[in-house]
């Protein structure tokens, strides 16, 4: 059971509306625990980053409470302990990459080696001195992340750190936000890249249509694995099989008989089909994607 | 806050579009002040009276005079563009949302732009005495004439006021980008505000329609105006300059600045305090 301590960003009910009829987010109540990656997943417009702006103070819930880090969304103690990437990265043209990390850095109180440092963990020295809108779409991100990074918070709220970045660039940020994880960091992770969120991510929540429909571990998410059974005659695979494990776990699809129950079970089922003289033509382990959880979920709205 | 502040200060001393509006006030200050002046001494057109009256306005002993003859309206136009801009690129670059996600709370970071601005106004005060000075100096020493300066209590007085009127009007620019989160509309509609609004309020005031006059005398051109005719009046030598009216007393004038001063600072906080920023 976690702590108050443990838990680093908390929302309970939380709401914002615009205008009379328009609900981007609703009721949501996420929890992020003390060293943890979270993937924070959605349909497009479903109310990702109008509540990650919340957890940040950009934008003000309309009702329910929010703590990040203990402390309100916006206050200043907080805001020092956080490193964020909200939407894409926006930083001022003129200036170069490395004053732009400096401006940032005067705002957070820090000395200017930890521009130097943050620089090098995304490979930008090379190109510090540059005018930032001279930066690939790739390099402005990475420059985003390098913000982020800045004086090493504990939490970082990450939207989309992956937009832009070719293969890479993406290995190379879910090697950085798999090695935040490792050095004890909270990452708070939203993103489209399913098959990353699966690889990167502890936990994950599910938000469609401004509400949190699931809230729990990528595995629990995915399900329990199944098996896969393709035999002749079907009707009496099927008539054995739910013989072995039960009605409510079998169905057909596609000539394939889809059973919910541990693979362990497979040895078992397998010789009651050949008892009963069905011929097995294959046994598989089924196991779904979170892709495939997470579509099933959102009704495909993605 | 003084760590934002200065990173304020850098944003706006390494971009280049304030230097083309500094540019661009010092061109216009040194062609009405001194450049067609002193053309129209050499070219003596007028005759002798008229030349030696034209060299008088381009000697140091009018610095005062010449720095601040422009700013109540047309330098007061650019250094709104330049208070607009510093704000109204943040909306428009996205960076509010990372400069509102660092340390300081929301106050702070208003706290540091606006001092930013009213720093840089004070910065094109500052620069338009020394290009004056040196511009009057080299003249008077061109044309062999006695080395004559306003007093340093003069100057001191007018360095004062014109950072008066430039921050009211940067903050004004500031306000407006603050209350349409972008550059283009506050742009257009102060330069408006500046240059044609009070000038045809003004005009109907005096020519048309006398019960416009208590609107007139409380506009901030007007304002700017009456201070600086309050602080030139005895040592111009030429004509005021368009703006330049003694329509209220100077601490009248002072007065009503400094409550505009105030006002684009409230309606700046309470905009951005209470506002989300998407």
């Amino acid at each position: 059971m976690s702590t108050h301590a443990d838990v680093l960003v908390e929302t309970r009910d939380l709401v914002k509306t615009y205008g009379p009829s328009v609900k981007a987010v609703d009721e949501v109540n996420l929890t992020v625990r003390r060293g943890e990656v979270y993937g924070f997943l959605g349909p497009n417009g479903a109310g990702k980053t109008t509540t990650l702006r919340m957890l940040v103070g950009l934008v003000r819930p309309t009702s329910g409470r929010v703590t990040v880090l203990g402390r309100p969304p916006g206050a200043p103690d907080g805001l020092a302990r956080i490193g964020t990437m909200i939407e894409s990265p926006a930083f001022y043209p003129y200036l170069s990459g490395r004053d732009n990390l400096r401006v940032l850095a005067r705002y957070r109180l820090l000395p200017r080696r930890d521009v130097e440092v943050v620089l090098a963990r995304v490979d930008l020295t090379d190109r510090a001195d540059d005018r930032y809108d001279t930066y690939s779409l790739g390099m402005k991100q990475r420059l985003g992340v390098a913000a982020a990074l800045l004086g090493e918070p504990e939490l970082f709220i990450l939207d989309e750190p992956t937009n832009g970045l070719d293969p890479a660039g993406m290995r190379d940020m879910r090697a950085l936000v798999c090695e935040l994880g490792e050095n004890g960091h909270t990452v708070l992770l939203s993103s489209h890249l399913l098959a990353e969120v699966q690889q990167i991510c502890g936990r994950v929540g599910v938000i469609s249509g401004g509400r949190l429909i699931a809230e729990s571990t990528v595995d629990e998410l995915r399900g329990q694995a199944g098996l896969r059974v393709v035999a002749n005659p079907l009707e009496r695979a099927v008539e054995q099989v739910r013989r072995v494990v039960g009605t409510g776990v079998v169905e057909v699809r596609d000539g394939a008989i889809r059973i919910q129950a541990d693979p362990a079970r497979a040895p078992r089922i397998v010789r009651e089909l050949v008892a009963a003289d069905v011929q097995v033509m294959e046994v598989g382990r089924m196991e779904r994607t979170l892709e495939e959880a997470f579509l099933e979920m959102t009704g495909d709205q993605s | 806050m003084m760590s934002a502040f200065l990173a304020e200060l850098v944003k706006a001393v390494k971009r280049p579009a304030m230097w083309v509006l500094v540019a661009t006030w010092l061109a216009l200050m040194l062609l009405f002040s001194y450049a067609l002046p002193y053309a129209g001494y050499l070219t003596d057109d007028g005759g002798p009276a008229t030349a030696q009256a034209a060299l008088r306005e381009a000697l140091p002993d009018q610095l005062v005079v010449n720095a601040l003859s422009g700013t109540p309206v047309f330098g007061g136009a650019i250094v709104l563009i330049m208070g607009a801009l510093m704000v109204g690129s943040e909306y428009g670059w996205g960076t509010l949302k990372t400069l509102l996600t660092q340390r300081p709370a929301r106050l702070t970071v208003l706290g540091a732009k606006l001092a930013a601005v009213v720093a840089a106004a004070l910065g094109v005060v500052l620069l338009t005495f020394v290009v004056g000075a040196v511009v009057g100096a080299v003249i008077g020493a061109i044309e062999s004439q006695p080395a004559s300066w306003p007093g340093i209590v003069d100057i001191v007085e007018g360095v004062a006021s014109g950072w008066l009127i430039t921050s009211m009007w940067a903050l004004f620019g500031a306000a407006l980008a603050f209350v349409f989160r972008s550059i283009a509309l506050p742009i257009g509609l102060g330069v408006v505000w500046v240059l044609g609004i009070e000038n045809l309020v003004s005009s109907m005031a005096d020519n048309l329609l006398t019960a416009l006059r208590p609107l007139r005398d409380v506009l901030p051109g007007v304002n700017a105006g009456s201070l600086v005719s309050e602080l030139t009046s005895g040592a111009q030598v030429g004509a005021p300059s368009p703006g330049v009216i003694a329509a209220v007393g100077g601490g009248r004038a002072l007065l009503t600045l400094a409550l505009y001063v105030v006002a684009f600072v409230a309606a700046s906080a309470l905009v951005l305090r209470r506002r989300d920023v998407s």
